[in-house]
């Protein structure tokens, strides 16, 4: 039983970073700030997730699993406001998102070529 | 005064759970800092704000549930893309938010926020403008499955 659990708790730690690591190669591959948000969602998350429910296999029923809930739902509450404050900061700042093109539904303006603006 | 008492009681529990060292002086210093932040809160004119019945309704863990079963189906998207960014087509969309309470609006946002491939850029009273990292992601939350389990989540305050 005591093995079951260990080999669960590893994958699960094993997976948590290997998804720590895409979000890392995410945030180098991506192209521009606002999708480079995108990568470090995926390391705020699942990656997170899956290490905390790891580590909480390992402690069993104890205070220490209790401290990793709390850890699980602090991160949780808290990342997505950091994520929001930065977004909105680099639009106040006029940082002009890459956009693929402008021909969707939702905004039927012509544009020429898909830039937004001259600004670079 | 209820709300005080069960600020009280929530931060004790807290304590509690994170302490772990159960000796005189540390329950006196522990409770002495229960008192202190309570008095701050009556202080500022907090408690009671924040306390809504949402947070403390069954519906919460069925949505946390469905929240994250999309975590992780957004993740497996984001992930795929990092390998293939041939295919990441940024886009922006605005979507109404049809929700009354602001717990349920700040909900909302941070709902978006949290699920990588879309992230909340501004939040009015009514609508939600976000960034979308290709039009699979766009798509799924113009689709507004999220708003209407929050609206869903929501609706036990009128009955509760």
């Amino acid at each position: 039983m005591a093995l079951v659990i260990d080999l669960l708790s590893w994958a699960l730690l094993l997976s948590g970073g290997a998804f720590g690591i895409i979000g890392a190669i995410g945030m180098l591959r991506f192209p521009d700030f606002y999708t480079r948000l995108h990568a470090s969602g995926i390391t705020d998350t699942l990656c997170a997730v899956l290490i905390l429910f790891g580590l909480m296999l390992q402690s069993g029923l104890s205070l220490l699993t209790v401290k990793l809930v709390l850890i699980l739902l602090f991160l949780l509450f808290t990342t997505p406001t950091a994520t929001h404050a930065l977004a909105r900061a680099a639009v106040l700042d006029n940082v002009d998102p890459l956009l693929a093109d402008t021909r969707t539904t939702k905004n039927p303006r012509p544009s020429q070529k898909g830039e937004p603006s001259s600004k670079s | 005064m209820r709300y005080v008492i069960s600020l009280s009681l929530l931060l004790v529990v807290l304590w509690l759970a994170i302490s772990g060292v159960y000796k005189p002086v540390l329950f006196m210093l522990g409770g002495f800092s229960v008192i202190l932040v309570v008095w701050l809160s009556v202080r500022m004119d907090v408690v009671g704000v924040e306390h809504n019945p949402v947070l403390f309704s069954w519906r919460l863990l069925a949505y946390w549930w469905w929240l994250f079963c999309q975590l992780v189906k957004s993740n497996l998207h984001v992930s795929r893309l990092v390998f293939r960014t041939r295919d990441v087509k940024p886009r922006l969309l605005s979507v109404p938010v049809p929700h009354e309470a602001a717990v349920a609006k700040v909900t909302y946002g941070n709902s978006v926020t949290l699920t990588p491939g879309t992230v909340t850029l501004k939040l009015t009273d009514d609508t939600l403008e976000a960034h979308a990292l290709d039009e699979a992601s766009a798509r799924e939350l113009e689709a507004g499955d999220m708003a209407r389990k929050i609206t869903w989540l929501e609706r036990r305050e009128d009955n509760a």
